[in-house]
Formats: C-alpha cells, sequence, structure tokens
C-alpha cells in the first residue's frame, strides 16, 4: 500500500507491506536508524517517537495507518544543527551509558514536556501539579534504561523542564 | 570531559550492529526447539521455502559445514538432539524481516520427545563437584577445622538463601549483520564485548583462520555479560550468509533473548557462620548449588567472595553442579560475587542480630590483614573505610536495630547495610600510538558497551602523552586494530589502559609510533590479592498491608583504586546499584517445569526497575593509591555496583517489618503470604 | 506475522459494513499489534476504526459520554473526567506508559486480552487461544491470575486498569454491529470464561464499541488504588475501585467496589457491596463485606496472596473513604 508521511519535516511517500511497524519502516526503509528496538512490544519504550506531536511506541504503530501523520524521531529534534535543549542536557548530565534507549528517552521527554495535566503519583486528579522529580519519574517511566541513568535523565529533564 | 560519542548517541547517529547500512541485505528468523530434550526426526521447509521472499532454509536436515571442535551452544544445526526448548533447530532467510519471520512459522519439525528435568533442586541426585569454577578457581577449598571453628562459637546461624535465573536483558537485543566476500572472507557486524574475542570463536567455530574473520562493533546497547561470548544468533548470521551468498541480517527479539543469550544460574545457598561472644568470626562456611546445561558446564563461583572478605580460622566454601535441561547459563554484571554477597551478607546481617552486635561493628570486627583464604596480603583494602564513611553519610550512628517499629503513614521503614567486592584483574592487551595530523591516534581493539571506555581512553592516553585529550583520537570497536582483551569482569579499561600507556610511552620516546602488549609485564606481576571493595546502606519502606516495597534511598562507597573518570564512575555505580534494585526486588526468570525455558520472556512480565523505581541513589568513593594494579592505578567499577546491593535492601526489609525473606526477589507475594 | 489487508474506516457504519469473517478492528494498536506480532490473532484483514469521529468526550444527561476513539490519555486529562471521575482519570494513568495511554483508545482498553504467559506464546497449549488444548497455567505459572471465577478450561485476568473503575462507575458500553445498535452495562461486557474462554466478552462479531456512557458519578468519596511489583509501568498484582456514601448515622448509603487483576472480567463486588449497605462505617464492617466477598475466592497454589492483598485493600480503601 502507499502511504505518505511527513518524517522530520520532509514529506516521504512510500509503499509498504501492511505488516511493517512505524518503527521498521523507519529504520529499516527510511534510513533513520536512530529509533530503537528493544523489545518489538511496547513494554521498554526504545522506539519512542512523536507522531502527531505527541509520544508513542513506534513498534506498535502499524505503518499503514500513519498514513497523514507527521513523524518527528531524535534525528529531527535538534533545529539544524543547534541540538534540542533536551540532547544538551542528556550529554551535560551523563543521562545515558550505552545509548541505546536515549533516542527513546529523548523523544518520550520532548512529548513529555508538552502533555501536562495529573500523573499517576498527582495527590489531586483536579490540579495541574509542578513537575517535580518524582512527577518526572512517574511520567517516564516507559521508558526503560538498563544501564540505570534515571537519576542523571531526571535531572537533565528537570533542567529543560525549569 | 563528557563522553566523546556523546553527540552521537543523542543525535541517533552512533552506529549499532543492526544499523550498518548493507546494500542487499536479507533477514534470517530462527525456528526454535518446541520440545525440551529429545531427538529431531524431520524438518519440512517446504511451506516455508513456498511463503513469499523466502531464499533459504538450514536446519539439521543438511548441517552446514563447521569445524569439529566447535562450542556446542554454536554449532548450530549439526545434531539432532535437542538439549533446551527454544533451542535453534532451523533459520530461514528471506528478502525482508517480515518475509522471515512469516515463513519460519511455517517450518514443520517434528520430534521424538524424552522426559525433561529443568528444575534446580538442592538435593538433586545429579549434583557434581565441578573441576573448576569461572574463570579458573578451584570449586571447593577448606581451610582450618570447620566443625571445631562452629563447635566453639557463641552464636551461630545456618540459613539457605536461594536467587532466581535471572536475565542480563541489555537494552539493545543481539544483532548480527554478516557479510561474507567473494574471495571467502568475512565481515560481521556483532553486538558485542569483545571484538577480538568474537573473531577468535568465529573462526574457531568455521574452522578458519582468524585473519579471514573481522568483527566491528563501533556501539554496543548495553550487555552486562551476555555479549561477552558470542551467541548462537551470530551464528545464525553468519552461516544464512554463507548459504544465501548476500549478507544476512539477524536481530533477536526480546523473548529469543531469554532462550539464547545467556543468564545468571539460579542458586541454592546454604550459609554457617559461627562467631565468639565478642563477635570474631570462628567458622565460615558457603555451599552452593547451580546449574548447567547438557551441552556445556558453566560453573559459577558464587562462593569465592567468602574466601576474600572475612578473618576467619576456619573457611569452608564449595560449588556443585547439576546438568539440566535448559540453556547454557553465563555471566551476568558480577557473576559469582554478585549473588554470593547476597546469601554471605545477608547471613552476616542475621549473625550481627544473634549475636547483639551492629551489622557495620561486625564487619569492621571481621576485616582480614590478608586474603583469608589465600593468605596474600592484598594490594589494597579499604573495607572498613568504606562501611565508616558510608556510615558517617548515611546517618548510621544511633540506628536501632528493633525491627519493625518505625512507622511513616502506611509505610513501615528500615534501614540496612552490606559489603561489596569484586576482584581486579587485567588481562594482555596491544596497543599503538601514532602521531598523525598533529595529534595522536591510539588504536586498540576495546568495546565501548556504555561503560565509557573511549572517554576513559582518551583520558588515559593525554595523561600519558602529557597532552589535553582533543591532541587524542581513539579508535576501537575493530577486530583490525591492536587485539585487546573484552569489556568484561571490570577488566576492560585496566587491561587497555595499561597497553595504551604503554604504546604512548613508547611514542614519546620513538616521536612517531609505538606499540605495546602488556602479556609480558602482567606474568611478571607481583603474586598479591587484588580486590576493590564497598559498602551499601539502603533505606526501604514496606507497606505490610500490600506487600509493596520500595528503596528510599542507596549509598553505594566503594575504594577501587584511583578513580579515572568521575563522572562516568558515577554512572558505573549508580548504574550497577540500579540493577541491584531489580534483583531484590523484582527480578526473576520463571522457570517453566512442563515446557522448559523461562515462561515469563518479556519486559511486561520480567521486570527491570523503570524511572519511578529509583528515587534516590547516591554513590561516592575513597580514593587509593595503589601502586601494585596497573599505571593507571585503577581498579575495575562496572560490576561493584550491583555487588551487595540485594543484601542490603533485604536487610533493610527486615529492619523494617521483622520478615527476612531468604529468597529473591523480594515481592509483595513474599510479604503477604 | 501472517499477511492482511488493511482499510481504514470513515465512520462507525462503514466500519461495520466492511467488517467480514477473519476482520478485526484496529484501534491504537497498543495490545492487537503485540498480538499479531506474536502470532496470537492473525487477522486476514483490518478494519481501523482508530481514527473514527468517535474521539469526544462530552457532557450527556447528568453524566458524560466518551467516545471510543478516545485516547486513554485524554480520557484521564479530561477536565470534566479529572473533576467529577476522579477515580476513572486514577485508573486510566495508572495503566500502562505515557507513550501506551496517547496511542491506546476506550474501545481498545476494554477489548485488550490477558497477559496469561501462556496465551501469548503460541508454542504453547491455551484454551483461550486455541479451544480444547488445555490450560497449563493452571499447574504452572498463574502466579498473577484468577482467584474468582475462573474455571477448570482458564484461570486468565483481564488487565485493564480503565475497565474496573468503569464497573465501579455503573458506565454502559454502547455497541453497534450487523444486528444494530445496543447498550450493555458494565461490568456485563466481559464474560467469565466458563467452558468457552475464548470469548472474553458478550460481544457478536462485527460488534463495535463506539462509546461509553458515564452516569452520574457515586455520591460520596472515591478512590482508586493499584498495587504492583514496581513504582510504576507493570500490570496490577490487585486494584480496586471503590466509593462510599455514608449517611449522617454513620450508616453506609451505598458503595460500590470493583477489582481488578482478581478475574477473567473486572470483578464487581457484589457480595461485599451488599453487606456493607445499612452497616456502620467502620473497620468491622469493612473487614466483614471483605470477608464475604473472599468467601467466594478460590485462589490457586501459586497466587494464594491476593487473598491477603483484596482483604486488606477493600478494608483500607474503604477506611480511607469513611469521613
Amino acid at each position: 500500500m502507499e502511504i505518505t508521511l511527513r518524517v522530520n519535516g520532509s514529506r516521504r511517500t512510500v509503499e509498504v507491506d501492511p505488516r511493517v511497524s512505524l518503527l521498521d519502516l523507519l529504520r529499516e526503509r527510511l534510513g533513520l536508524t536512530g529509533s530503537k528496538k528493544g523489545c518489538d512490544h511496547g513494554q521498554c519504550g526504545a522506539c519512542t517517537v512523536l507522531i502527531d506531536g505527541r509520544r508513542a511506541n513506534a513498534c506498535l504503530a502499524l505503518a499503514v495507518a500513519q498514513d497523514g501523520s507527521d513523524i518527528t524521531t531524535v534525528e529531527g529534534l535538534a533545529d539544524g544543527d543547534r541540538p534540542h535543549p533536551l540532547q544538551a542536557a542528556f550529554i551535560e548530565h551523563d543521562a545515558f551509558q550505552c545509548g541505546y534507549c536515549t533516542p527513546g528517552q529523548l523523544c518520550s521527554a520532548a512529548g513529555m514536556l508538552a502533555e501536562g495535566g495529573p500523573s499517576a503519583v498527582t495527590e489531586d486528579m483536579a490540579a495541574d501539579p509542578a513537575l517535580t522529580a518524582e512527577e518526572i519519574r512517574e511520567r517516564m517511566s516507559g521508558n526503560l534504561c538498563r544501564c540505570g541513568a534515571y537519576p542523571n535523565i531526571v535531572t537533565a529533564i528537570a533542567e529543560v523542564a525549569r | 570531559m563528557t563522553r566523546i560519542e556523546g553527540h552521537d548517541k543523542v543525535t541517533g547517529r552512533a552506529t549499532y550492529s543492526a544499523e550498518y547500512p548493507i546494500e542487499g541485505v536479507t533477514y534470517a528468523y530462527p525456528v526454535q526447539a518446541g520440545i525440551v530434550r529429545g531427538r529431531i526426526t524431520s524438518i519440512d521447509a517446504a511451506g516455508a521455502l513456498a511463503m513469499p521472499g523466502a531464499l533459504a532454509v538450514l536446519s539439521s536436515e543438511d548441517p552446514p559445514e563447521l569445524a569439529p571442535d566447535a562450542d556446542p551452544e554454536l554449532a548450530l544445526f549439526q545434531r539432532r538432539e535437542v538439549a533446551y526448548r527454544g533451542q535453534f533447530v532451523a533459520v530461514v532467510v528471506a528478502d525482508t524481516y517480515e518475509n522471515a519471520r512469516a515463513a519460519a512459522r511455517e517450518v514443520r519439525v517434528t520430534y521424538e520427545e524424552d522426559p525433561h528435568d529443568v528444575r534446580l533442586r538442592g538435593d538433586h541426585p545429579g549434583l557434581y563437584r565441578p573441576e573448576k569454577v569461572n574463570p579458573f578457581y578451584p570449586a571447593d577449598t577448606e581451610k582450618g577445622d570447620l566443625a571445631a571453628g562452629l563447635a566453639a562459637a557463641a552464636v551461630t546461624v545456618d540459613v539457605t538463601y536461594t536467587t532466581p535465573a535471572v536475565h542480563n536483558n541489555p537494552m539493545e537485543p543481539h544483532a548480527t549483520l554478516a557479510v561474507w566476500s567473494g574471495d571467502g572472507d568475512l565481515t560481521v557486524y556483532d553486538s558485542t564485548q569483545g571484538v577480538s574475542a568474537a573473531r577468535a570463536m568465529i573462526a574457531k567455530t568455521l574452522g578458519l583462520p582468524a585473519e579471514r574473520v573481522r568483527v566491528v562493533c563501533r556501539h554496543v546497547g548495553g550487555g552486562f555479560g551476555s555479549k561477552g561470548t558470542i551467541r548462537p544468533g551470530t551464528m545464525l548470521a553468519v552461516l544464512a550468509a554463507r548459504a544465501v551468498g548476500r549478507p544476512v541480517k539477524v536481530a533477536l527479539t526480546r523473548q529469543q533473548l531469554f532462550d539464547v543469550t545467556g543468564y545468571r544460574t539460579p542458586t541454592i545457598q546454604r550459609v554457617r557462620l559461627g562467631a565468639d561472644a565478642d563477635g570474631r568470626l570462628t567458622a565460615v562456611e558457603h555451599e552452593v548449588a547451580e546449574q548447567s546445561s547438557t551441552l556445556v558446564e558453566f560453573a559459577e563461583q558464587t562462593a569465592t567472595p567468602a574466601r576474600t572478605m572475612y578473618e576467619t580460622p576456619a573457611l569452608r566454601t564449595a560449588h556443585r553442579l547439576v546438568r539440566l535441561d535448559v540453556a547454557t547459563p553465563s555471566w551476568m554484571r558480577a557473576p559469582g560475587e554478585c549473588p554470593g554477597m547476597y546469601a554471605l551478607e545477608s547471613a552476616m546481617d542475621e549473625l550481627a542480630i544473634a549475636a547483639g552486635l551492629d551489622p557495620v561493628e561486625l564487619r569492621v570486627l571481621n576485616d582480614p590483614e590478608t586474603e583469608p583464604e589465600s593468605g596474600r596480603p592484598f594490594s589494597s583494602r579499604n573495607l572498613v573505610a568504606c562501611l565508616l564513611e558510608g556510615a558517617r553519610r548515611f546517618g548510621w550512628e544511633g540506628r536501632d536495630p528493633t525491627p519493625g517499629v518505625r512507622r511513616q503513614g502506611r509505610w513501615l521503614i528500615g534501614t540496612g547495610v552490606a559489603s561489596s567486592t569484586y576482584p581486579a584483574y587485567r588481562r594482555p592487551s596491544q596497543a599503538t600510538a601514532t602521531v598523525e595530523n598533529g595529534g595522536y591516534v591510539v588504536r586498540v581493539a576495546a568495546v565501548d558497551l556504555g561503560t565509557g571506555a573511549r572517554t576513559a581512553l582518551t583520558k588515559i592516553a593525554a595523561t600519558a602523552l602529557g597532552v589535553p585529550p582533543d591532541q587524542v583520537r581513539i579508535e576501537l570497536g575493530d577486530s583490525d586494530l591492536p587485539p585487546a582483551p573484552l569489556a568484561g569482569g571490570s577488566m576492560g579499561t585496566a587491561s587497555w589502559g595499561s597497553a595504551v600507556v604503554a604504546a604512548c610511552e613508547e611514542a614519546l620516546r620513538d616521536g612517531k609510533h609505538g606499540a605495546a602488549d602488556t602479556t609480558d609485564a602482567i606474568k611478571a606481576q607481583q603474586d598479591l590479592a587484588r580486590h576493590a571493595f564497598g559498602a551499601q546502606f539502603a533505606r526501604v519502606r514496606v507497606d505490610m498491608d500490600t506487600g509493596e516495597i520500595r528503596v528510599s534511598h542507596l549509598l553505594g562507597i566503594f575504594a577501587a583504586g584511583r578513580i579515572i573518570d568521575e563522572q562516568l564512575a558515577m554512572s558505573q555505580f549508580v548504574g550497577g546499584m540500579t540493577m541491584g534494585v531489580g534483583m531484590a526486588l523484582m527480578e526473576e526468570s520463571v522457570i517453566d517445569d512442563e515446557f522448559g525455558g523461562f515462561s515469563n520472556h518479556d519486559f511486561a512480565q520480567y521486570h527491570v526497575p523503570v524511572c519511578a523505581d529509583i528515587e534516590r541513589i547516591d554513590a561516592a568513593w575513597i580514593e587509593e593509591d595503589d601502586r601494585h594494579l596497573n599505571p593507571m592505578g585503577a581498579k575495575g567499577i562496572g560490576e561493584i555496583g550491583i555487588v551487595g546491593t540485594a543484601a542490603a535492601i533485604g536487610n533493610a526489609v527486615y529492619h523494617a517489618t521483622g520478615i527476612r525473606v531468604r529468597d529473591l526477589p523480594i515481592t509483595p507475594a513474599r510479604l503477604l503470604t | 506475522m501472517r499477511s492482511f489487508e488493511y482499510a481504514r474506516a470513515g465512520d462507525p457504519a462503514d466500519a461495520v459494513a466492511r467488517f467480514r469473517p477473519g476482520a478485526m478492528y484496529l484501534g491504537g494498536g497498543t495490545n492487537l499489534v503485540d498480538l499479531m506480532r506474536l502470532g496470537v490473532a492473525e487477522p486476514e484483514f483490518l478494519v481501523d476504526v482508530s481514527r473514527l469521529p468517535l474521539d469526544r468526550i462530552e457532557p450527556d444527561g447528568d453524566g458524560l459520554r466518551v467516545g471510543a476513539a478516545v485516547r486513554n490519555s485524554d480520557l484521564g486529562a479530561h477536565p470534566l473526567v479529572r473533576e467529577r471521575y476522579p477515580m476513572l482519570a486514577r485508573a486510566v494513568l495508572a495503566g500502562a506508559s505515557g507513550q501506551i495511554r496517547n496511542m491506546a483508545t476506550v474501545g481498545g482498553n476494554l477489548l485488550q486480552r490477558t497477559r496469561c504467559p501462556y496465551f501469548q506464546d503460541v508454542s504453547k497449549p491455551c484454551n483461550k487461544r486455541q479451544p480444547g488444548s488445555g490450560c497449563p497455567a493452571i499447574a504452572g505459572d498463574h502466579s498473577n491470575l484468577a482467584i474468582f471465577g475462573h474455571s477448570s478450561a482458564c484461570v486468565a485476568t483481564h488487565p485493564s486498569d480503565m475497565a474496573v473503575a468503569l464497573a465501579a462507575l455503573d458506565a454502559r458500553v454502547h455497541v453497534t454491529g450487523p444486528g444494530g445498535d445496543r447498550v450493555i452495562p458494565m461490568p456485563g461486557l466481559h464474560r467469565l470464561p466458563g467452558d468457552e474462554p475464548e470469548r472474553d466478552t458478550v460481544l457478536a462479531p462485527g460488534e463495535l464499541v463506539t462509546a461509553v456512557h458515564l452516569p452520574a458519578p457515586p455520591p460520596g468519596a472515591s478512590r482508586y488504588r493499584k498495587v504492583r511489583e514496581r513504582a510504576s509501568f507493570a500490570f496490577a498484582l490487585v486494584s480496586i475501585a471503590a466509593a462510599l456514601d455514608v449517611a449522617e448515622d454513620g450508616t453506609v448509603r451505598d458503595c460500590r467496589i470493583a477489582l481488578g487483576a482478581v478475574a477473567h472480567a473486572p470483578w464487581r463486588c457484589e457480595r461485599a457491596e451488599r453487606a456493607l449497605r445499612g452497616a456502620p462505617a467502620g473497620e468491622e464492617s469493612f473487614t466483614r463485606a471483605a470477608g464475604a466477598e473472599l468467601e467466594q475466592a478460590r485462589p490457586l497454589p501459586r497466587n494464594a496472596h491476593k487473598v491477603p492483598l483484596v482483604r486488606n485493600l477493600i478494608v483500607l480503601t474503604l477506611l480511607e473513604l469513611a469521613p
């Protein structure tokens, strides 16, 4: 099937087998290997991209179902040569070791910062909570990091959120 | 100085093994044994070959040619016997990943099934004493009169702890891209912890000279031991590419990682301790039962830390192994020390309670002058300093040992302590340093699996050369570079760094180029006990109505020689401790008695800590000036962080609740029933 | 994954018209794509209903109408849901991860399938996946499976958090299908396994969830609490949705209690509720009510911990809700 997507600002028209996930389309067909495959079942977050501005697991999205969508991957976070503030903060605070979860963490954080609203750890569901470390930890729990860089990830995101 | 490859990693430009753009690449997907033990009677590939895009099916119907002495886990499709559920029995190659995976489901395998046994038991009749335990230690040791030591004790503990099978689960699943050239040379892009070792193993398995094989690995998405040796997936790509005459990519699924990439053996550990009225140990015994496969003997060195930790007149350690119908266990972060210190350090806590002593005090009291089992002097040993510094920072003084009495709202609060240790070895390595374009290029076949090897080696070279780090460029991750040992056993930096320093020194003398091989230097070094030590403190809260356990604070103080880079070291220690939280509270690969293998083989069922689980982890260190290690004066730091964490947490859970859970992980289910 | 055809439906009627045997509706895909990749679901035709114009949350009488294509995150973040149905907002936010909540739809959340390890592994038998093949979970790994309402054919649990809150809220599920429209009151959408564990719900082939209607929120205080092994991004060991209304004289006027992760369906604690109505709102009544509910519990050898967990959760949650 033929689909058209906007990927990191560029229009891409591709012929895809309906079985192909958005993640495999990016990695195997479009040469965008920044988005990672860690579990292929939405359980690790390494494949997180922004679909129409919202963070999503690209492994669970069928490419055909994304026809007409606007996709941002880690390759599209920076503004030209100027890194996204999250990218700079991740480097500065050593918020990764092996780097495999990092693109997903970054896209997830970018999406998360735009979300607002309460989370599972918010006391009052009606209020809009401040983005405390506890709130960041809960909101970033869809992105596993086996190297254990969580404290630095939280520090980096908190710095950008301020 | 931030990580050299940091920019590549945050922009998605860092290339991992499955990501090299190779023209004409095809995809292979394995077929896995659907029985636990028995023989394959037939493999019908016709249906698979008729599927769209299918190119080939390899199996034992037509065994690929391999060296006769290949490692049995790597000797794919050579035998009809099935040794464990999930073992690779065939592979399908196709033009796309989707087609390969769909076609693999159409391969029909029939079996003759035998009864199986996948359950480790302390009284298993198959338990035996292995010749040695990983990598070269004696299985058993005995010093002094254990019975007399126990009989003379004023206080004794005799406790059995168990740890479950657990999986490394690096974020990057094992992946391989194999490319054969027209004249029979092989290039393998492999997610591995050691390109030299991988090259040697691939060449040996194929029966090829090593120089016909090149292994490239620029970035690895973690390994924690599971990528220390090549796994069947690597050979799958190599053999499939040879068969179809095109490049082949194999990216294992998360589920397949649970089947074929190794795991930490489950253990059953009996610890007997005796102490006199003052708390001085009179006897230490640590006996371990663990498992391996029927294919390969892998004996984890679980009881070895007891040979190093505490002064005692009587010391016995013993390992027993049983060969089950399971995949071969392997290295996982701090093999031996990690599970062994969980049991020993939990038992020490029980002894402290039995003796009415503070657990920090008990450990300080029993700190040895020389290594207890061998009698060798330590190159340096600062466990006591770690314990005391940790106690000071953590606010340990005045701790009321009474369990189950501190409450904050719905939570019971407790604190616990445990010691850490890990050996400081190094292996022979080569390296070169060359003046190029006004700077230096240092070449060594090291691998950076996230430890920061590039950055650490750059700093080491810059120091040796007396130049700023930006005048040094490190090349690693390619077996064409000077051979080097793998990133494992916390030996990477020490081993590679020794060669890098020697090469840099020679380059300075020569003015142009230096090459080094540390084989002789390492052979000539003094016979000392070289270990890093540490102390970990945990504060937990437990809701006894729901069994929920949360770690409010972890503090680790380590003595690991000279720290080469503070930020990298911090990340390594905290990362190890984070994995220790997983070990303590959630990680368990559930053995499936009926079907073999592990039933919870994904990240939804096998829990590793998420961001919300890690509230506060602090690490710090005591600088050691140890001249007996290597030119950098550094001890490895990749593994010690996970050693002791689970015991500290378990001891804190006891302090909070009065319940001593002796089986990991400490889950709500274990507190509620 | 088997090959399949794909079509995007324009409206609910179009979706139903396109449905045929072997077809499945695709919502956010967070469970269906996962199951297709495992080989558990093998549709020949996917009718994409994720972009149907069913993405509104709007007042409806004294309640709220939530379109079936509303994303979980939008449900949890909606001001009216947060204000009037905080129990539901909390349940939704307790589920999965931020990414998955952005993708998953309300309809798909209701129709997600069990996470039983045998159901998800096509190399092993499972009556739900392959009727008549057996239930290895009964003798095997069932530590997080059912204690209520299971059968000798199946001990699976329904994994949703949202559905537990909907069961407590007396929500009604609107469906359309080849046979027309109908309304199914919660918790009646999901069935107990009996001897047909392959059927998770009472829906007929081709029926499509279009909306969930929330009646006026129950009076009194309400709460959703989820107990899990790790602090986030994990399925429940047990979860509870409860609401309690206490009269001036200190007796229970009304209460709602529903449990998650204990049965093949969200488990509404009717026995406990009956035992509580009119009883003094206090620990003794709450303990008695929990006991009444647990009389019908049939724990398996390796999930007996769910019994004290259910008891404690019912008592503690009601104590918190009592004035």
